[in-house]
Order: C-alpha cells, then structure tokens, then sequence
C-alpha cells in the first residue's frame, strides 16, 4: 500500500524533486538579479536618477545604439545567408546532409573566444586578409579593418549563422513534404512554391532564429571586446568597464537592468508573435 | 523533393561553409608555425607554441581550474536537474507549468548580467570564495540544457512501465535507477556534454568571478591575447577544437550526431 500512497502524494513528490533545482535558480539568479535591478531604483538622487544620468550622456546613449545596430546587422545578415543555407542542407541527399549538420555543429562548439581570435588573425593589420590584398596589389598600404564596427558584426556572423542554420534545418524538415508536392503538382514553378508556401510556413521558426541571434549578439562580450575594442563599445563590455575598472556598482547596475528588460521584452513580444502567426500550430 | 536547390542557392551555401571552415583551419595553421608572430600559411612547421602552453604557468592553471569547474559544475547541475526534469514531465498535470520556464531563465536572461549580479551579491555580498562563485555561476548556466535535453528524453518514456514496476512491488526510488534512467540513458549523456562543453567555454560569467590567483582558460586567453600577439592562443585554441572533435566523436558512437541539430 506504500506505492499507492507515494502516488497519491504525486503533488509533494513532485515539489520536492524539483526543490534543489527551483531553490538555485531562485536563490542564486532571480534574487541578486531582483536586487541589481532594485539597487538602481533606491539612487539617493531619486528613484530614476540613474537613468536620467545613462540617457543624457550621449557616450553612453551611442553605445545602446551602436550595439542595437550591431545586433541588427548581424540578425538580418545572418537570417538571410542562414536561411539559404538550411534550405540547401535539408534538401541535401542523407550522407552530405548528416556532414553539413556536423560541419555546422562543430564551430557551435568551439568557444567564442578561439572564433574571435580567428578573426583577430584575418584581419589584423598584418594580419591575412591585409597581407593578401598587398601582395595581391590590390591596396597600397594595410586596411584598417580591426576596431570597426564591420569587423564586430564579422565576427558575429561567424558566430551565429551555424545557431541559425541548424536551427532552420529542423523546421524546413518538419515542414511535411506532401504540402510542397501538391503546390507543385498543381502548378506553381518551384520559385512560387518557395516564395508562396515554403517561406511562410518557415516565418515562426526565422523569427525563433532571429530572436535568438538578436539576444545573443546583443548581450556578447567576447567577440566586441576583442574585433571592436574601446572604439566599438557595446554594452556588454561598458558593462565590464564600469563593474570591473570603474568600480561603478550604480552605472554598471543601471547598464545590466536596460539589457535585461530589451532582451526580456523581445524574447516575450516575439515568441507571443511566433505562436500567433504560426499556421501549422502544435 | 527530389528537384535540386537552384545552383545559385548552392554556390551561396557552399560559401557560407567556406566562411565557417576557413577561420579554424587558418587558426590550426598559425598554432604550427614556427615563427614568434601569428601568420598563415605557416612558415616552418613546429610544436613549440604548444610546448609553450604548458610552459606558462597561467595557461597550465587555468586549464585546470576550468576542467574542475565544467566536470563539478555539470555533476552537481545533473544532480538537481535530473530529479527536476523527471518531476516536470512525471507530474505534468500536478505542477505548474511555470515551473518549466523558471528552468530555463539562466539562459533566457542575459548571461553577463548573470556573472555581474552573482559577482554583486555572493562574492562581494557575501564574501563567498572564488572557486565557490564560479562553480555556483557555472552550474546555473548549465543548468537549462540539462533540464531541457533530459526532459525531451523523458517526454518520449512511458511512465506506466515505471508504474507497472512499482504495482508489482518495485520501490520507487529503485524503479527510478533501474527502469527510468537507463531510458534516457542517451538524454543524460548528451546533456552531460553540452553542459561540459558549455561550461569550458564560458566567457561572460566567469568575467566577472575570476579573482586574484583563480581564473578559467577563456578569460586567460582573452587576457593573452590583449598583451601578446604570438601563436600561443593559436596553440591552445587547437587544443580546445581538439577536445571538441573528441567529445563530437564520442557523441557519434553514443548517439549520432544528427540527435545534436534536434
């Protein structure tokens, strides 16, 4: 009769699993995360002080839009290419596709830091790239393409087209396949079958992508702090400057609430919009 | 489907991969050059910038602070998120379904402000140690993939074989370790790697835990990299794809890679 009783209390046993991991996350995430977002709301300059502060310095305000724009480039570039690239993967014949999904996972894989030096060693001033257009003579004297904001949002590409390829393989493949052969069958050339059937029944999973990508370049350290440097400031790394040279616990405060409520709002807003328009809902 | 992509669309493709390949093979050929600065193609091939890894004392360190924290930091993230994944798919109906989100907050929340706010209140706050705060950060940014791989293992499990064992007399928590783990043995393996290696390369958090004496490999690199210009982090950066190429390996025994793009 235990074993009945065990399930009949299926509710507490339930809470109790999931207590060590519930209490982590409460304890060690949303607490001190409530309490840096709290911290920047009791300035005793009042209770909006640092924020007024961050959005009249116009350094400060440049760095929240340069590192939008980045963020935009790098989704909208990555989209594009992403999406071409998982229509050809998925259509790919099963070896060649099992090697590209491994090709694609393998630099996932590989730490941020090894895919943003690669790109320090390309296109440095010495660097490969620099090297190459000399002796090709294409240029006279070395480009400066370190510190751009081209080189950041190069890097972040790199960074996260393999995220969307793999990504939109798995929805392109879940799309059933008698919906693309009747819109041939009835007519359409494969053009209007792409453009009219394949693409919108692909929108909730490009936006899934892009918000993905947004995000991710939107909060990276790494890659802005190594190809942008101080000249392509990002949030992410003035959030490290003002924590860790600064020792500026309010601004840095203030710099970590903005970029949790923009990416917070975005994941919600967008997966609200996914599971609207999505035609094939599960 | 039979009908070939247009050509345009493959050559596009075909770039893109050319894109994602040429950076790593470019790094491997610097790692093996023989020369004191980074070029490609190598000129002279040689081994010494890996001997200098090991030379350095910093790079030895922090390798192996950076291999204890992924192993304990995924160990103790398996030990709570195991018994958490069964629950939330054992108990669908009885738990709240917000119960699952809160699982993945740690990666839904930018992981910067994760590192700034955990190095805010645990390691200034509470004047936590630093191996401490670090293993702590790392185990909650693992946490998600483990409750989110074992979970969709568990989704496809049938709990009434775990119920017919127990009406027959087995005790739960022996049901648990006999008949419902060695299920999703091949969930909790492949969460097991994309914990490990997501802790290994982790930047953002570690940023702000590493302290005097106590660093992970990644902000060493980054640190070596803002001072010296040399072939080491080309070296080490080959070790780490290395150590991916083994765990990929061991995955495709285990599982076959295409369960990755899943």
């Amino acid at each position: 009769m235990t074993a009945r009783r065990f399930w009949r209390r299926s509710g507490a046993t339930g809470w109790a699993l999931t207590a060590p991991a519930t209490l982590a996350v409460i304890g060690f995430l949303i607490v001190p995360i409530a309490a840096v977002i709290a911290g920047t709301f009791m300035d005793p300059r009042g209770a909006f002080a640092p924020y007024i502060a961050y959005f009249n310095s116009g350094f400060r305000t440049t760095v929240l839009f340069r590192t939008l724009q980045i963020s935009a480039f790098t989704t909208i570039i990555s989209l594009i290419f992403g999406f071409m690239t998982a229509y050809v993967v998925s259509r790919a014949p099963g070896k060649l596709k099992s090697l590209l999904i491994v090709a694609a996972v393998f630099p996932l894989l590989t730490g941020v830091v090894v895919r943003a030096f690669a790109w320090l060693i390309i296109l440095g001033r010495n660097g490969i790239l620099n090297q190459t257009l000399l002796s090709l003579g294409i240029v006279n004297e070395p480009l400066e393409m370190l510190y751009t904001q081209g080189a950041v949002v190069v890097g972040m590409v790199y960074l996260f087209v393999p995220l969307m390829v793999l990504s939109l393989v798995g929805v392109l493949e879940n799309i059933p396949k008698d919906v693309l052969q009747a819109s041939s069958s009835l007519g359409a050339s494969p053009m209007a079958t792409f453009w009219q059937v394949l693409l919108p029944l692909a929108v909730p999973g490009l936006i899934v992508g892009a918000v993905l990508v947004f995000t991710g370049s939107f909060t990276a350290y790494a890659t802005p702090q190594l190809l942008g440097g101080e000249r392509q400031t990002v949030l992410a790394t003035l959030l490290q400057q003002r924590a860790m040279v600064s020792f500026d616990w309010v601004g840095a405060s203030t710099i970590a609430t903005i970029m949790t409520v923009i990416t917070i709002s975005i994941v919600l807003a967008m997966s609200h919009i996914a599971r609207r328009i999505n035609p094939m809902a599960t | 489907m039979s009908d070939r992509p247009h050509p345009v669309l493959i050559g596009i493709a075909a770039l893109v991969y050319l894109f994602l390949m040429l950076p790593l093979v470019i790094v491997v050929g610097a790692a093996l050059s023989d020369t004191t600065y980074l070029t490609f193609p190598p000129q002279g091939l040689s081994l010494r910038w890996f001997q200098n890894i090991f030379e350095i004392s910093a790079f030895r360190r922090t390798i192996v602070t950076s291999l204890q924290i992924a192993l304990l930091g995924t160990l103790i993230a398996l030990l709570i998120g195991i018994p958490a994944a069964y629950a939330l798919n054992r108990f669908r109906i009885e738990l709240p379904k917000w119960l699952g989100t809160l699982f993945v907050l740690p990666i839904l929340v930018p992981e910067i402000v994760f590192g700034f706010a955990l190095l805010k209140s645990l390691t200034v706050g509470t004047g936590a140690p630093i191996f401490l705060s670090l293993l702590i950060g790392h185990t909650l940014i693992v946490l998600p993939y483990v409750v989110r791989v074992i979970s969709a293992s568990l989704a496809s499990f049938d709990f009434s074989i775990e119920e017919a064992a127990i009406s027959l007399g087995s005790a739960p928590v022996k049901t648990f370790f006999t008949i419902v783990l060695p299920n999703v043995r091949a969930g909790v393996i492949a969460a097991f790697i994309l914990a490990f290696i997501t802790s290994l390369n982790d930047v953002s958090v570690s940023l702000f835990l590493t302290g005097p004496g106590i660093s992970t490999l990644p902000i060493q690199i980054l640190a070596h990299v803002e001072q010296f210009f040399d072939p080491t982090v080309a070296s080490v950066s080959v070790l780490l794809m290395f150590l991916t190429v083994a765990v990929m390996a061991i995955v495709e025994r285990t599982l076959g890679l295409t369960f990755l793009a899943k």
